[in-house]
């Protein structure tokens, strides 16, 4: 098995795509699965011109449908997404925001997300995409529904359309005193609607259900205990599997005996090339089966940590694709006439998502068809990987994602799907694949580890003349620099990654902004400046000035002077929309050189907000998960092998862990809701470095910056956490 | 194997189950009891806390056959007559979860504390629950849910 770079970066990064495949749901399935109602669809403006006129009649739906919504006959409203909640409280944002175009109350929204059977196709849930695109998409889509229902209680009174309102799940005429609930109008009715998705909708400024902190949707089954995650779906006559796995990674398997396991009673073995496992009616009887199984594997010798960094630099490999150097200016010359110069050099380890339920996967088959209950962020993308490993048609396969145990970008992929479905094959039953921590640790991907060197310039006064930066594998998100600077060389170069890597909340933009806001302390210190003057000299972009100022504001930048007891860090930065500033408090104690976050405020505007409850929660988490990756989590290993897969050996942020944490929120109405869950994370890092910097005066240019002990290769830093 | 008599959330239950089967699997598995979860199998993260006898326990680390004889208590068995427990009540209110995985074994671990201390400070909470991982990172909301419960009774903690 390949354990390098399966992801096509670009894909995450924003490049472009074009859906392969349509949706399979014609009028007559549709009638059958509803019984008639409001059907509204979705297309793009141009698939609707090219629709004009036509009457859908038995016809098949337009190919191209992204998202639908149906009121059925109870007033109910069901709507079809593909994207899917792991955490970031997306079914509820999302019911929000229909709910408002509907004029409906949120309880009546019941958002359907991530069954492929069930919803039109849908690239995945990363990238921050939702808010900014499902999210607008789902209300015009609410709002042609809403003229709909006018419409139709218009013709039913023979009144003006123009004089009725929709309001609380009716639609009113306030001069006759009337009026007729949604489920009233679309009974016996078959209306069907494909609008498309750039009509004009409600402004944030009137907005009375999005906007407003709605509680997490089903929240009491969580509380409860009664939410099914994928982990916890049971079928009948389920069986367990378990999964033979290699010794080390790029490993060959040299011999195999499976006798005594096959001896077991009721364990069916399965052995496939380099691919075996156990099936069992318990999951510890597959375990013991599989500790049955003598396996020899020949794993090659590999870097590790030590030549990591080494590795990273060597020269591009077949990563993710060198990007064009972007130049402007000369950097050569105006570093010579530079007053205050930095030239660093910063790297980060790769660290696990470490999502609290790994993998996981009930596979049941039906004949040739296929359905998989599965955790993750793109249903179509592991449906295309199960149509891929068994050869079968796509309308074969079901991929169903209850609401998971979170992902950060590590759940793109169908490992556990795929595994399962092999092993129910074989089985002939359906078959539940829990992956074990260690699989977690050990099979899934990681957060690119990542080598940046900069090279910075500004005059006495402190204004930048200069800027280059070379991101080694780590990533492009948020490479380039939000200051005015005149001369700017940057490029990402990609390299020959040691262990396989892909997509994590907000991708680069974390390592990226932590180097760049880091040096950009080391200038405004070289130049005799407040770290806070020097970015707000430097910038121009309002938004970035306004949450600086507001983080600023709300942590009393400025009012105390750092001790070496207690720094105070500032760092900024924007990606995908999000514009972020943040302050730190850290205690150093100077005996032990033990750190401690003790205070964090940050700022945050990604547009219009949609759920400020929710978004605070997101923001505020993503400050604690940061605080891993700054201080203590990474990856160690060597010849082929993670050398700390288990809680017990990678630390991961705990209570005691979480400092203060203030967030502060700007509402701009005015702009388009962006998404939120990945840039909250960006500026932790270079806040908590720059805050130990002003108390100590040493400059810390590795993630993790407090280790317990340094990765191999990597210089043993004073700190500790 | 062995036939095995649990007490669980109250009601006599038997499983036939080898006798140094994890609690946790036993309930998942055979009870379907799935609001326990696993996370770590090594009694690092919490996940899988359960009551047994009022004490927070590990029950990917406990063997059935340890249970036997004990009160077991999991996340499925603090609701009453549809009521949610004072701690199940204060997580909601605050909005302490974000994926929500972590909230089962925090609800069980909140309630063990709040039983053992009617008013925690600050620091006694983060000492109780620094066993029990969030990796969404919701812990200011959980530690101040665990406030709210306590102020409001805690009538949880007489589970």
């Amino acid at each position: 098995m390949s354990a390098r770079n399966e992801f096509e970066r670009e894909f995450f990064e924003g490049g472009s795509w074009t859906p392969p495949g349509g949706w399979q749901l014609d009028r007559r399935g549709f009638l059958k699965l509803f019984g008639g109602g409001l059907f509204v669809g979705l297309v793009s403006a141009k698939a609707v011109a090219q629709e004009a006129g036509r009457n859908f009649g038995d016809h098949a739906l337009p190919k191209d449908l992204s998202a639908w919504l149906h009121i059925a006959a109870d007033g109910q409203v069901k709507v079809f997404t593909g994207k899917v909640e792991v955490g970031q409280n997306i079914r509820t944002s999302l019911a929000q925001q229909v709910a408002e175009e509907l004029r409906v109350a949120f309880d009546s929204i019941e958002m359907v997300m991530g069954d492929t059977a069930l919803v039109p196709y849908d690239m995945g849930t990363f990238g921050s995409r939702t808010t900014p695109t499902m999210g607008p998409e789902l209300r015009n889509m609410a709002g042609a529904a809403r003229q709909m229902l006018i419409e139709t209680a218009a013709a039913r009174w023979n009144a003006d359309a123009a004089t009725l309102v929709a309001v609380a799940g009716k639609v009113t005429d306030p001069k006759m005193l009337r009026s007729l609930s949604y489920g009233e109008l679309t009974r016996g009715e078959n209306l069907v609607k494909i609008v498309a998705s750039d009509d004009p909708f409600t402004p944030a400024t009137a907005w009375k259900i999005a906007g407003t902190p709605v509680p997490k949707a089903q929240g009491r089954d969580f509380v409860t205990g009664k939410h099914i995650y994928p982990s916890d779906v049971v079928r009948p006559g389920m069986m367990f599997g378990a999964v033979l796995r290699p010794d080390g990674f790029n490993a060959k398997l040299v011999s195999i005996d499976t006798s005594a396991a096959e001896k077991l009673p009721g364990v069916t073995v399965v052995h496939d090339g380099d691919f075996a496992g156990a099936v069992a009616p318990h999951r510890l009887d597959a375990q013991h089966a599989l500790a049955a199984i003598e396996a020899k594997w020949d794993v090659p010798a590999q870097p590790s940590n030590r030549e990591l960094f080494d590795v990273l630099k060597s020269g591009s490999g077949n990563g993710f694709g060198d990007r064009g150097q972007h130049t402007v200016g000369s950097v050569a010359q105006a570093m010579e006439t530079a007053d205050v110069k930095a030239e660093e050099q910063y790297t980060v380890q790769y660290i696990a998502h470490a999502p609290l339920e790994p993998r996981a996967a009930v596979a049941e088959w039906d004949g040739d068809k296929l359905t998989v209950w599965t955790g993750t962020q793109r249903p179509f993308g592991v449906r295309d990987e199960l149509v891929q490993a068994f050869g079968i048609p796509a309308e074969n396969v079901r991929v169903i994602q209850p609401d998971m145990g979170s992902g950060y970008g590590g759940k793109h992929t169908g490992e556990a799907a795929v595994e399962a479905a092999r092993l129910a094959k074989a089985a002939g039953k359906p078959v539940k694949l829990e992956w074990t921590r260690r699989e977690e640790f050990t099979w899934a991907y990681f957060r690119p580890a990542g080598l940046i060197e900069i090279r910075g310039g500004a005059r006495r006064d402190g204004t930048l003349v200069a800027w280059e930066f070379h991101n080694y594998n780590s990533g492009n998100a948020a490479i380039g620099t939000p200051y005015n600077v005149p001369n700017q060389i940057i490029q990402y170069h990609s390299a020959n990654s040691p262990l396989r890597q892909g997509s994590y909340r907000s991708l680069a933009a974390a390592a990226n902004h932590f180097a760049r806001e880091s040096a950009m302390d080391s200038l405004a210190h070289g130049a005799g400046m407040d770290p806070l003057e020097f970015r707000l000299k430097n910038l121009t972009e309002p938004r970035l000035i306004a949450v600086l100022k507001a983080a600023a504001e709300k942590f009393g930048w400025g009012s105390a002077k750092s001790t070496p007891e207690r720094g105070f860090g500032i760092a900024c930065g924007t990606d995908k929309g999000g514009f972020v500033a943040t302050c730190a408090e850290v205690a150093v104690d100077p005996a032990t050189k033990k750190v401690r976050i003790r205070q964090v405020v940050q700022a945050w505007d990604s547009g219009a907000i949609v759920n400020p409850d929710g978004l605070r929660n997101q923001i505020s988490g993503a400050i604690v998960q940061g605080i891993g990756g700054a201080l203590f989590e990474q990856i160690l290993f060597a010849d082929g092998r993670i050398q700390n897969a288990s809680f017990g050996q990678y630390r991961l942020p705990r209570f005691s862990d979480a400092p203060q944490i203030e967030v502060v929120l700007v509402d701009r109405k005015d702009l388009p809701s962006a998404g939120a869950g990945e840039t909250g994370i960006v500026g932790l890092s270079p806040a908590v470095g720059n805050a130990i910097f002003a108390a100590t005066g040493a400059r810390i240019r590795s993630m993790p910056m407090a280790p317990r002990t340094a990765a191999p290769g990597q210089a043993e830093t004073v700190f500790k956490s | 194997m062995a036939e095995l008599v649990l007490n669980v959330n109250g009601a006599r239950m038997s499983v036939d189950a080898p006798s140094d089967e994890p609690l946790l699997f036993v309930l998942r598995n055979r009870l379907n009891l799935t609001g326990t979860k696993y996370g770590c199998g090594e009694g690092q993260c919490g996940a899988c806390t359960v009551l047994l006898d009022g004490r927070a326990t590990r029950s990917c680390l406990t063997p059935v056959a340890a249970a036997a004889n004990a009160k077991i208590i999991t996340i499925e068995g603090l609701e009453q007559q549809g009521q949610l427990s004072a701690v199940q009540q204060a997580f909601l209110d605050e909005g302490a979860l974000q994926c929500g995985y972590c909230t089962s074994g925090m609800i069980v671990s909140a309630t063990a504390l709040l039983k053992n201390k009617r008013n925690p400070s600050d620091d006694e909470i983060v000492t109780a629950m620094n066993g029990n991982v969030c990796r969404c990172g919701t812990y200011p909301r959980i530690l101040a849910a665990i406030k709210r419960a306590a102020q409001h009774g805690a009538e949880g903690a007489s589970q």
